[in-house]
Formats: C-alpha cells, sequence, structure tokens
C-alpha cells in the first residue's frame, strides 16, 4: 500500500530538525524508518512532514567519553555490530542488536529510532533499560538528560516531547560484567514473546550486582527489580539464580495478544531469567 | 541427422525456466505497463457483518479519480461469481457478488471501488468514500453457527448449513459393536492461508471498437478464467484471450475466479481503458481464499491386536462467508482419503458445510487430502499407544501389502500401485529409527527437560485430478481432461502447447524432456508454450497433482502422433514399408540400408513443404491429443520426522526429517525433490506454525506476515530425502504427482512426533499448530495445571 | 514533488517524485526496473530486497528520497556480461521454483556473502532470516548460497 502523501525535509543540523518539529505538531522523525515505513504503507499514521535526520552529522556514530559509551541515535545497527567499542563496553548491546529485525533492517534501522518507537517488545529499550543509559534530547529549550527508567513511558510512548530529539544515549561501562540476552520468539524474524536482558557482575565470588529488565511483560520494557535483589549478593550458585528467577514475573502487566498469553509470558519470564542469569553469572 | 540423444527422462535437467527468473527479466502481471491504464483500488469492510450504506460521490471528485461505484451501483451489471462444484442437489450457494451491495459477510469483503489514474490516487479517494455500518452479529465458530437462533451470515437462506453429506461402506455397526478398542479423538485442521509469494493481479485491455479483452492475472486457471469471464459478462468467449504470465506461486489460492477478475473486466468494457488491480499483502490475507478449516471428529475400532475393523469420521467445515470456485468440494476431496493405506471392514464419512462470517475457504495444497491423512495417520499413532505397539508396527498390521495391488479400497477406490513395505523400510534405515528410539528411552529415564519425539507418516493421496466420469458424477460442472499439441517447425525446432497453467512447477523443463526424448531431438529444441488462451486454447490448468499425470501424458500422446505421422512421412520419401523403419536419436532408418534415413528434422520440413506427401496426409508435422484421464494415481511414502520438545518452553525443535516417497516414474529428479521440499515446509508450518486466527468480531488478527509467521529458512531443517519407484498403471508413463505428497505427509509426522514426545507426561493432542505457547498448554493441562 | 538523483543498476538519473514515493515503487514504476518485485507491506518477506550503495536493503522500506544521491544494484544490474556466481548457483542448484522471491534472495545472499565469505548452514539460514520463500522449503537455496560462496572465494 502507498502511504498518505506528506512533505519531506532533511535538516543538517539537529537545530533545523526541532524547529521544523516545533513548528508542525503532525511532523514526525525519520531515524532508518524500519518501523516507520510499515505503519505508513498501512496508512496506520499520516503525519504531515516527515524529518530525516540522515544528513545530521552529530547524531551518527559511536565514542567514549568520561569513562561512558555514548552512541549517537542515528548509528545504524548495523554499524553497532561492527563497532569494537560497543563490542567492549556494552557487549550486551551489541548481543541484543545482532536480534533485531534481520540484516536488510539491521542496515537501515538505527539505535536510537528503535529506542524512540519504544515499542515494549523491542530488543533494545529493554536492554537500554538494563543498562541503565541516559536518553539525552534535544529540543527547542536545548539538551535534557532522561534516565532509561523514566524515558519508556507507554506502549509506542516515550517521554520525549513532540518537538525534542533522542540525540544520543550515554551507557555506562559494563565491561567485565557477565551478560545475556536471552530472547525467545516464535519464529527467526518474529518479535520476541518475552526476552530478558541480564548483566551480572561478580565480585569476590558473589554477586555484587544484578540487572534484568524484560520485553513484552507489560505496556514498556520492565525491570524486574525483585529477581535483581534476590540474587544480589547471594554466591550465583544455579539454586539462587533459580530462586531469583522465580519472581521474574512479578509486577508485571504482560499483555494478551497474538504472540503469547498472559500467563504464558509469565511463565515464559521465570524460564528465560533463569536461563539468562545462568549464562550472565557463568553459574 | 541429428545426433543420438541422451535419454531425457531421468536426468536431472536445469530448469529452462530459470534463466529470466534469476536476471529480473520478468512479467509478473504487475510488471506490465501499458498506456492509458488506469488502477483500481477497493473498499474493504473492516466489519465482519454489517449492513451498508455507501456513497461514492465525494470520492469521484478526488484527484486523479475517473469513476468511483459502489456494489449498489453496479449490482445490475456484476454477476454473480461462480461456484463450480454443486457437491449435493440441496445446497445451498447464495449470490456472491464481486461488491457487497447491501450487506458485508466479513472483514474484507469488498464494497466499492476507485478508478484512478494512479495507483497512488485510487487508493487516497478510498478516504473520501461514505460509508454507514450497520453492525450485524456475527457467527464465527461452526458449532455456534449450526445451534438453533444462530445469527445468520446469509439471512435469505434461513440457515448456516450449506450442505450435508454422508456416505457409509460396509457394515459400520458390525465393525463397531464388541469391537475391543474404540478411540475417539477430535482434531481441528487448522485455517491456513497460502501467502503465495506474488499477490494476485489482473490487468484487462479492451479494444472497445472491436469488443475484445485481453487478460492478464496471476492465476493457475487461465482456460477457467476466460470462461466464466465470458459467462458472466456475455462477452462472447472467442473475444476474451486470458494470459497468465509469470505467475508467483498459487498453491491452490489462485485457482479461482476472484471478484477483482470479473470487477477489473468489467470496468475496463464500461470505461474503454486497460484497468489494472494488485493486491497489497494485507489485502491478500482477507481476500484470497483460505485453507483447511474443519473440525474432525473420529472414532476407530479396531480388534484386540490392533487390526483396524471400522472408521467414522464426521466433518465440520468452514466454508466462509460465500463459496468460492470448489468450496463445498476441497473437503469432499478427503472422502475416500480418510481410510488412508489401510484396510478395513467399514467406513463412515459425513460431512457438513458451514457459512461463517470469515474469508472464504476454497483449494490450498492438498485441498481436502491432507486433512484426510492427518486425521488417519494421528489416530494410527494413537491406536498404536493405546496397544503398547511400535507405531511402525501398528502400520504394518493394517496397510495394504504390496502383492494386494491394484486394490480398491473400503471407500471404493482402487489404488493402481504402491509398496509400503519398501518405502518404509527405506526410511527407517535413513533415519537410524532404532538408534533415536533409544535415545528417547534414555532421555525419558533422565527426565531430560529436552524430550525427543519421533513421529510417523505412512501416507498415500490421490493425485492427477481426474476422469471427467468421476467428477460428473460427483456434481462438479467441468472435467479433469488434458489437452496438448506438439508441432515439429520448419526448421526442426519443436513447439509443445499444453493445457495445464505452470506457476513454478517446471513443466516447461519436465515436458520438455518427455517431448525430446519422444521425438529425438534435443532438450533445448523443445519449446513449451502455456498460460495463454490465444496461444493454447484448450485446457484445464494446473491444481491437484495432475500435470504430469494428466498434462504429461497428454504431450506424451501427441508427439507419439506425431511421430507417427512422421513415420509414414518417412517411409514414404525413403520409398520403404513402414515396417523397414527403425526409429532412434531422431532418425528414421531403413532396416539393413546403411545411410538410408531420414531425420525428424529433415521429415518436418518435408511435411512443410509437403511437395511429396502419401495420399491423405495433411501438410506440416503437428498433431493435438486430448487425454482423459483413466483413473487416480496413487503417490505414496513414509516420513518419519524427529523432534525435541523443550519442555519447559514448549519450543519444538525438529532434529531430523526422512521422506522416502514412490512418485512412480520421474521424469525430473531434481525438480521432484522440490516439490517434495517445498511440500514438506508448508506441511510443517501448518503442524508447528501457521494459523489464521480471529478476534471474537470477526478481525483477523494475523494478517500480516509478521503475525501469521511463514517459515523463514532459519526455522526449517535440512531434509533427508529418497525415494522408491513403483510405477503407475493408470498411464502409460507410469508417473503418479508429487505437487501436495510433501505437504500431505509431514502434518501428521510432524505432530505425532510432538506428541510421542509428551506421551510420557499424559499429553494425547496438541492442538495445531504446535506452537512453543500450544505445547506448554498441553503440557500444563495435561499435568493437571488450570491453564 | 522532490528532485532527487540516484544511480540504477549504472545508470545515473534525476527525477521529479512525491516524498511518499517508496524506492520499490520508483524503481518499478519510473524507471522500468520491474525485476524488483513487491511481496508484502510490512517489510517482512524480502522480495524487494536491492543493495543501496553496496548493503542490502528492502527497497519497500525505504523511500525514494532516502536513496537520494546512493548507487542502487537491483537483480537487473547484477549480472556483468555474464551471470554473477549466485544467479549461476541459484539455477546449479534449482533454489527457485516461481521465482518471485529470487531477486531478493539473491541480492540478500550476496550481501551475505559479502559480509560472511565461508557461511556455514546456519549462518546462511539466519542470514537469510529477512527473505520469505513459499516454494522452496530453502533447502535448495542455502546449498546455492554455500557453493556460490565457495565460487566467490576462488574468484577473489
Amino acid at each position: 500500500m502507498i502511504p498518505v502523501a506528506f512533505e519531506y525535509t532533511r535538516p543538517s543540523t539537529v537545530e533545523d530538525a526541532v524547529a521544523v518539529l516545533a513548528a508542525d505538531p503532525d511532523a514526525k522523525v525519520l531515524a532508518g524508518g524500519q518501523s516507520l515505513l510499515p505503519v505508513l504503507r498501512l496508512r496506520l499514521a499520516a503525519p504531515s512532514t516527515l524529518v530525516d535526520l540522515r544528513d545530521v552529522e552529530s547524531l551518527h556514530g559511536v565514542r567514549v567519553a568520561d569513562g561512558e559509551l555514548v552512541i549517537g541515535a542515528m548509528t545504524t545497527h548495523a554499524e553497532i555490530l561492527h563497532d569494537r567499542r560497543v563490542a567492549e563496553h556494552a557487549p550486551l548491546i551489541a548481543a541484543a542488536t545482532a536480534t533485531v529485525g534481520d540484516r536488510q533492517v539491521r542496515h537501515l534501522g538505527t539505535f536510537g529510532g528503535s529506542l524512540s518507537h519504544a515499542d515494549p517488545a523491542g530488543d533494545l529499550p529493554a536492554v537500554a533499560l538494563a543498562l541503565s543509559a541516559t536518553m539525552v534530547a534535544v529540543g527547542p529549550g536545548g539538551r535534557r538528560e532522561i534516565p532509561a527508567a523514566d524515558f519508556f513511558v507507554d506502549y509506542l510512548t516515550t517521554a520525549l516531547a513532540p518537538d525534542e530529539i533522542l540525540a544520543e544515549v550515554r551507557v555506562p561501562d559494563t565491561a567485565g560484567w557477565g551478560y545475556r540476552y536471552e530472547k525467545f520468539s516464535r519464529m527467526a524474524q518474529a518479535w520476541a514473546v518475552v526476552a530478558v536482558a541480564a548483566l551480572v557482575r561478580r565480585a569476590d565470588g558473589g554477586v555484587a550486582d544484578t540487572r534484568v529488565a524484560l520485553t513484552s511483560m507489560a505496556s514498556r520494557p520492565v525491570r524486574a527489580t525483585a529477581v535483581e535483589q534476590a540474587l544480589t549478593g547471594t554466591d550465583g550458585d544455579s539454586g539462587a539464580i533459580t530462586a531469583a528467577a522465580g519472581h521474574a514475573d512479578e509486577g508485571t502487566e504482560p499483555p494478551d495478544d497474538v504472540n503469547g498469553a498472559a500467563d504464558y509470558r509469565a511463565h515464559l519470564a521465570r524460564v528465560l531469567t533463569r536461563r539468562a542469569l545462568t549464562a550472565a553469572a557463568g553459574a | 541427422m541429428s545426433t543420438t540423444q541422451e535419454q531425457e527422462v531421468g536426468a536431472a535437467r536445469r530448469r529452462k525456466e530459470d534463466a529470466h527468473l534469476i536476471t529480473g527479466q520478468t512479467t509478473w502481471t504487475d510488471n506490465i505497463q501499458l498506456p492509458g491504464t488506469v488502477h483500481a483500488a477497493l473498499l474493504r469492510s473492516p466489519m465482519a457483518h454489517a449492513r451498508i450504506r455507501v456513497d461514492v460521490s465525494a470520492a469521484r471528485d478526488e484527484p486523479g479519480v475517473v469513476a468511483a461505484y459502489s456494489g449498489a451501483d453496479l449490482a445490475d451489471e456484476l454477476a454473480g461469481l461462480p461456484s463450480a462444484w454443486q457437491v449435493t442437489p440441496d445446497w445451498v450457494a447464495p449470490e456472491h457478488k464481486p461488491l457487497a451491495v447491501d450487506e458485508a459477510r466479513y472483514a474484507g469483503d469488498a464494497i466499492a471501488v476507485v478508478v484512478a489514474d494512479t495507483r497512488a490516487h485510487a487508493v487516497d479517494a478510498l478516504d473520501a468514500i461514505e460509508v454507514d455500518y450497520e453492525p450485524l452479529p456475527v457467527v464465527l465458530d461452526m458449532e455456534q453457527a449450526m445451534a438453533d437462533g444462530s445469527p445468520l451470515v446469509h439471512t435469505d437462506a434461513g440457515t448456516n448449513v450449506c450442505f450435508r453429506y454422508a456416505d457409509t461402506f460396509g457394515d459400520l455397526d458390525a465393525a463397531f459393536a464388541d469391537a475391543p478398542v474404540r478411540i475417539r479423538r477430535r482434531f481441528v485442521q487448522q485455517r491456513l492461508v497460502a501467502c503465495a509469494m506474488e499477490p494476485r493481479s489482473v490487468l484487462v485491455a479492451p479494444v472497445p471498437a472491436a469488443g475484445e479483452y485481453t487478460v492478464w492475472s496471476s492465476t493457475q486457471i487461465p482456460h477457467f478464467v476466460r470462461l466464466f469471464l465470458a459467462m458472466l459478462s456475455g462477452v462472447p468467449e472467442s473475444r476474451i484471450r486470458v494470459i497468465a504470465p509469470d505467475v508467483g506461486g498459487g498453491f491452490g489460492s489462485k485457482l479461482d475466479i476472484y471478484a477483482e477478475e470479473l470487477l477489473a473486466f468489467t470496468l475496463a468494457k464500461k470505461l474503454g481503458r486497460p484497468v489494472k488491480w494488485t493486491e497489497t499483502r494485507s489485502e491478500a490475507f482477507q481476500a484470497t481464499v483460505h485453507g483447511r478449516d474443519q473440525i474432525q471428529d473420529l472414532e476407530l475400532a479396531a480388534d484386540a491386536d490392533g487390526r483396524i475393523r471400522g472408521l467414522r469420521v464426521d466433518l465440520l467445515a468452514d466454508m466462509g462467508a460465500y463459496l468460492q470456485l470448489l468450496t463445498p468440494a476441497i473437503p469432499l476431496l478427503g472422502r475416500a482419503m480418510f481410510p488412508g493405506i489401510y484396510k478395513m471392514d467399514a467406513y463412515r464419512f459425513g460431512c457438513v458445510g458451514v457459512f461463517t462470517d470469515k474469508t472464504p475457504t476454497d483449494a490450498y495444497r492438498g485441498a481436502g487430502r491432507p486433512e484426510a491423512t492427518f486425521a488417519i495417520e494421528r489416530m494410527l499413532d494413537e491406536l498404536a499407544a493405546e496397544l503398547h505397539v511400535d507405531p511402525l508396527e501398528m502400520r504394518r498390521r493394517n496397510w495394504i501389502g504390496h502383492e494386494e495391488f491394484p486394490y480398491t479400497q473400503i471407500a471404493g477406490l482402487t489404488y493402481d500401485s504402491g509398496n509400503y513395505e519398501a518405502a518404509t523400510a527405506r526410511a527407517t534405515e535413513l533415519f537410524d529409527y532404532d538408534g533415536l528410539r533409544a535415545e528417547q528411552a534414555r532421555r525419558r529415564e533422565e527426565h531430560d527437560p529436552v524430550q525427543l519425539g519421533i513421529g510417523v507418516s505412512t501416507y498415500t493421496e490421490m493425485c492427477g485430478l481426474a476422469p471427467s466420469r468421476w467428477l460428473g458424477e460427483r456434481g462438479y460442472a467441468g472435467g479433469g481432461w488434458e489437452a496438448a499439441t506438439v508441432r515439429v517447425l520448419p526448421t526442426g525446432k519443436v513447439e509443445a502447447v499444453i493445457g495445464t497453467s505452470p506457476h513454478g512447477q517446471g513443466h516447461v523443463t519436465t515436458f520438455s524432456q518427455l517431448v525430446a526424448d519422444t521425438l529425438g531431438v534435443p532438450f533445448d529444441d523443445v519449446e513449451v508454450i502455456h498460460g495463454d488462451t490465444a496461444a493454447a486454447p484448450a485446457g484445464l490448468d494446473t491444481y491437484g497433482s495432475r500435470s504430469l499425470a494428466v498434462g504429461g501424458v497428454a504431450v506424451w500422446r501427441a508427439a507419439q502422433r506425431v511421430l507417427g505421422k512422421a513415420k509414414t512421412l518417412a517411409a514414404h520419401l525413403l520409398e520403404v514399408s513402414e515396417d523397414d523403419l527403425e526409429f532412434s536419436g531422431g532418425n528414421f532408418a531403413v532396416r539393413g540400408t546403411p545411410g538410408a534415413a531420414k531425420s525428424i528434422q529433415e521429415v518436418a520440413f518435408a511435411a512443410f513443404a509437403a511437395h511429396s506427401m502419401p495420399d491423405g496426409m495433411e501438410p506440416t508435422l503437428s498433431a493435438d491429443f486430448v487425454l482423459e484421464p483413466d483413473d487416480f494415481s496413487f503417490p505414496h511414502g513414509t516420513h518419519l520426522c524427529a523432534v525435541e520438545v523443550d519442555t519447559e518452553t514448549g519450543r519444538v525443535e525438529i532434529r531430523s526429517y526422512v521422506a522416502v516417497d514412490d512418485v512412480g516414474k520421474v521424469v525430473n529428479p531434481m525438480i521432484v525433490e522440490g516439490q517434495v521440499h517445498g511440500g514438506l515446509a508448508q506441511g510443517i508450518a501448518q503442524a508447528l506454525h501457521e494459523v489464521a486466527r480471529y478476534d471474537a468480531d470477526g478481525n483477523l488478527t494475523t494478517g500480516t506476515m509478521v503475525d501469521y509467521t511463514p517459515p523463514t529458512a532459519a526455522d526449517l531443517p535440512s531434509f533427508v530425502l529418497d525415494r522408491t519407484e513403483t510405477p503407475s498403471t493408470t498411464n502409460p508413463l507410469g508417473v503418479k504427482g508429487v505437487g501436495e505428497a510433501g505437504t500431505i505427509a509431514s502434518t501428521p509426522a510432524v505432530v505425532n512426533a510432538v506428541v510421542d514426545a509428551l506421551r510420557p507426561f499424559g499429553v494425547v493432542d496438541v492442538p495445531m499448530p504446535c506452537t512453543p505457547e500450544n505445547v506448554w498448554r498441553a503440557l500444563h493441562e495435561a499435568q493437571g495445571g488450570a491453564a | 514533488m522532490t528532485r532527487i538523483s540516484v544511480s540504477v543498476d549504472g545508470t545515473e538519473a534525476v527525477d521529479e517524485i512525491e516524498p511518499r514515493t517508496l524506492l520499490v515503487q520508483y524503481l518499478r514504476e519510473q524507471r522500468g526496473r520491474t525485476g524488483t518485485p513487491v511481496g508484502c507491506d510490512t517489510s517482512n518477506c524480502g522480495a524487494c530486497t536491492v543493495l543501496v550503495d553496496g548493503r542490502a536493503v528492502k527497497s519497500c522500506a525505504l523511500l525514494a528520497v532516502q536513496a537520494d544521491g546512493a548507487e542502487v544494484t537491483t537483480i537487473q544490474g547484477l549480472a556483468n556480461g555474464e551471470l554473477h556466481p549466485m544467479q549461476k548457483a541459484f539455477h546449479e542448484h534449482h533454489a527457485l521454483q516461481c521465482g518471485y522471491c529470487t531477486p531478493g534472495m539473491i541480492m540478500a545472499a550476496v550481501d551475505l556473502v559479502g559480509e560472511v565469505a565461508d557461511p556455514s548452514e546456519q549462518q546462511v539460514r539466519e542470514g537469510l532470516e529477512g527473505n520469505l520463500c513459499r516454494c522452496t522449503g530453502y533447502q535448495n537455496i542455502v546449498a546455492a548460497v554455500r557453493d556460490a560462496a565457495a565460487e566467490m572465494r576462488g574468484a577473489s
């Protein structure tokens, strides 16, 4: 199908892009377009203008600054997969990115686009949450920082104002942490029924820190705090992991849809959390 | 003189079809761009059942719009769509207008059309159409549809029952009375979507002054499209040319006369311009026929040793909202196949066709036979489990022995040939059956969270649709013959004109091999012409694994006729008796006279020049043959599947899959293997992945490729294939069909494997598709969990 | 309307297009490159895969304006005098039946082999997860891609 007609603009600075968004509430950002284009083709959305961020140089690329990994919003999944700084400082991102869409989608789709789309079944929002990443947004009033925990508000909804753009994401260094992205989908190409992003830092033989985030267990990605608390401070053996993983669905409100019923998702969350933690904790 | 040919039949010839397909030099219908073409877009009801009032007038003012019509606007001009198979004298066949006039009966039912200068303008203008929808009660479930007081899909019909059909063979009561073993099961054949990769498309180009029309359509059945467009429009058939150009798969879904074909034709006639319509994938999910959708209630009676005494089959078959070309006949094509390869004393088959507010169903790869094969093969495994007998052994106790062919089975079909023992022996060997059973025992013992299951399917199917008399006796309006013409051109090149209409199968290659062997000409010298009613005017097209067993035999017969004529002419030219001629490698040689010979190419030129012909012989070297098949042929085989089931998540992984098929004589083994691969993929997809699901309001919730989940390369295993070869006795080539065999055999093999893995947990069935969730739920429920 | 400049299979052109025009529509309807078909409207099937600046993308999930300044290679521009090894291998291994998925499948496979020179069966299967085929069951496609990869390694 053919999208409803729209205007197209390709600014070269964030400020110009923000100005377009500020002037037209029906304008929408085009990042990689891999989620947006199908939506437009099915006429589920009809923006007045697409603001293509492709030419905004400052939004591209990966760097390390102040001990943090900084990923430009327009960095493509393929670029992230091939970036050794990501592999070194946030290997969980690389692991999850390898499961995003398919080859073709990864060539065009962007890190910031995936996060801003805020699909609770998406891979990267849960990963950003697990990593306690910081979202840097730019709007007419300048830059502001939004913790990942506050960024994902609801189904396809972020804390970004309509005239704000996600510019970059700052990711704390997790080199040396154990990690695992445990994704369960019906088919190779399908959305995750549930996926678990897990990080475990061991110190002195025990578990010093645990991060677990889940996809598809609510209208936004959620942290499994009960699991984290239950595992941290233990010796991280299989018994401790199994006990902790049993809390995975606590406080979640998993959806009931064609991809899975709520009770099945709750069950899967526990099983997959156990598997993810087992891998991440090296148990 | 040409040189001696290698034997073509049996060779894995690479396909002639490929050259243009791998380079993008294709002619899909949507590729064709004619000057002045206007584009049609359809407005479809978002509601499953509603009274509609449609006002298109505002759409007519939109940019680029040439015309816009509601169903009411065209009610007098558009005939109802045909259903060609009256399965019972008192069937209910409601009118099915291409555009619904006052009521929409499924989500996706077309209710208005816009024609514009570009596709984008046509789609844009749909938004300007005003529709009042008055919601009507929706009925989606077949059993509810049959209950008293149910909402009616077609109020005028007074019932949701389309037909009731029943047959009994043998003494059923005797078979079931006192039977030591009786097993009852209900299986649900979920609704499926064919998902041919090319969406449907139709382009109609009129020559208004001449009243002539050329129609390009992505169809399996150009000859039927021509026939029905003529019958429905009143335009003489002789002025309609239908072309099926490159067609990107069908699997039964393009074996139909569709609303959009008649609509595009009617609009081209009204507007005097070429009209094109191409389906989007989202439309395809709603508006192209669906497949399967049966509830099967089965009961099997057996002796204590497992010998089958009788089988009772009661089906509910979902027609959807309307009857398409063959809708009611699909479940009945399975009528005689429920007994499978087994002997039994008695058999009853009953089927009720039911209307619901859903997309119409019709043929999907196998069409009635996969459903039947699934039922009997699942029941054999249940019987084996009940009696603690190995499932292969249970089949041996009941199947028809190779020495018993031809064998007339309980439902009256005569199986021409087969050797179930040989195929099964080969399959078990390739599969390492005993080794896998040992591993299964070990995993069970160790309470491995990943359990191993082994599934068996020993299938047969009736292919080669079909003897015309057989069809006529069952209420089908048409016949089952096939036509071919073979002509040797003056230059010695050969044209074979065929009535089948391939859309991926490889007829051009296969039929070239047949003709090359028969006439002793090079494979590359044979051109196969098809899919155009102007070039190949007679034919009944491609479906039902009929193309080789019926169409191929027709081509071979026509080539034989050409050869006979050539021989007579060669004898005349060489001034010898025909009996003195020997034909080999394309040459007619006089026995005992070295050097005295004519090649078939020389004979062809002589027939063209016609300077010296035998008395009464017509010039040119050409012959027709219309083949009426004697009977069906019955391929068979043994498929073995091993699955690993993760009992924690419910995920099923196919560990190994062995298929040993017997499709009779094989013309091109490479093409046969390809057909089996693809068939397996679709059968496995039914077993594990696919379902067309509706919500309570009648919206299709699996209406995209994301939600319907056709398997990708990463979701399928590599298959191990082999063949045994038991020639058919119902045709002179000894060939059987292969297009549907893989699909028919694989679904029960996989589900049997899944259930086998879980039997120790008390699971006796997993509803299809055996998705992780369905498997988990079956396990959970078997273990007393309230799921 | 927006002006774009795109090289398609080696031929440069400047065209006026509506911004909403998908790259695949532009290729098919304005550039006459109908070798690239459309199989879905949710960018799942991959039939429309082309190379944009050397990388496989789904041309139905990209606006033509986004390809402004790019080099696009379609199935029709792949053969360079003679068939590309991937095209040859698809023919040799019977890796197509109806052929509708074939252009996208071949282009995706070319991209995959460009990144993974000697892919395992599993790598091919996962590497082509964005391309649906309904005819072949993929087995012969996998064989073709691995064979073409071997040929391409030998050639370089």
